[in-house]
């Protein structure tokens, strides 16, 4: 569905930004500054928050990132997946 | 997260538009009404009970429906193209070890062609904010009980793919022909909130 770069691959670690942006986004709340794991990319699609301001932006890779409930909620032994476009993502550096 | 908007503001400036636009022709009467029903047209749970079964007595099919639902689906007859793109699927498997339920937290995003419209809990609030935190919780109250040692994986699918469960297929159903297989499969059984 998708041929163009991209920037992570299934197993990533990727940690979502934490802003809270003025306008529409799908980035949720709960899921803000959260570090998880690119399970896949999802196809590739202008993201959400421009399209929602009327602006027409390039289509950029979406990835299925899965996070550990307690991550996100502090308990739960059950993980949460969600769709995020790459402009969500910044990478997570191994630990050496 | 948005509520319900039946009686909200933007409802009203919808349907001013909406007469805006028939007024001056750019619409027929009616025009949007008949698009959603087309749109909704065929959609059912039968679809995706359809694909379930398939799966259960395919395993060649079940592997490529993992893989890659919408180039899987045609083989069984169904298709994700109906809207105004064809909208990514992603179809996830129950097993022993790991139960799969489906949310929209924005809303209530879902795939209609699959499952038909969506049941009126899948949209409420109190659904979606509930079942990300706590899915063992919520599918207590669904009347399913899984065992402490099943991890539960959850979906939200607040961005652009649709996802379907295939639950795991029901011991001593060997005999079943793919029809009556796919008779055992509900709509709740298609989101996660239930076992089949």
């Amino acid at each position: 569905m998708t041929t163009r770069t991209e920037r992570f691959a299934p197993g990533d670690r990727v940690r979502t930004r934490s802003v809270d942006p003025a306008g529409h986004t799908r980035l949720p709340r709960y899921a803000r500054g959260a570090v998880g794991l690119v399970v896949e990319p999802a196809g590739a699609h202008p993201l959400a928050d421009d399209r929602a301001r009327g602006v027409a932006g390039a289509a950029q890779t979406v990835y299925h990132v899965q996070f550990a409930a307690a991550d996100l909620f502090g308990a739960g032994d059950h993980t949460v997946t969600v769709e995020l476009w790459e402009h969500y993502l910044t990478p997570v550096e191994e630990q050496a | 997260m948005s509520g319900d908007h039946g009686s909200s503001v933007i409802s009203a400036h919808v349907r001013e538009v909406e007469a805006l636009l028939e007024e001056r022709g750019l619409l027929d009467d009616g025009e949007i009404d008949r698009r959603i029903d087309e749109f909704a047209a065929g959609g059912s749970p039968a679809n995706g009970a359809r694909v379930v079964a398939r799966a259960w007595v395919d395993p060649g099919f079940a592997e490529r429906l993992l893989a890659d639902a919408n180039a899987a689906l045609p083989e069984v007859g169904l298709s994700m193209s109906g809207g105004l793109q064809e909208q990514r699927l992603k179809v996830v498997a129950n097993s022993a070890t790991e139960h799969h339920v489906v949310v929209c937290t924005l809303c209530s995003c879902y795939p209609i062609a699959l499952l038909g419209p969506s049941p009126s809990w899948y949209k409420s609030e109190a659904y979606r904010s509930r079942v990300v935190r706590d899915p063992r919780g919520v599918l207590r109250e669904f009347g399913v009980e899984l065992p402490a040692a099943t991890r539960i994986s959850v979906w939200d699918a607040s961005a652009e793919s649709r996802y379907m469960v295939v639950p795991r297929r029901p011991e001593g159903t060997e005999a079943l022909s793919e029809d009556a297989l796919a008779g055992l499969v509900s709509r709740k059984g298609l989101i996660g909130t239930a076992l089949v």
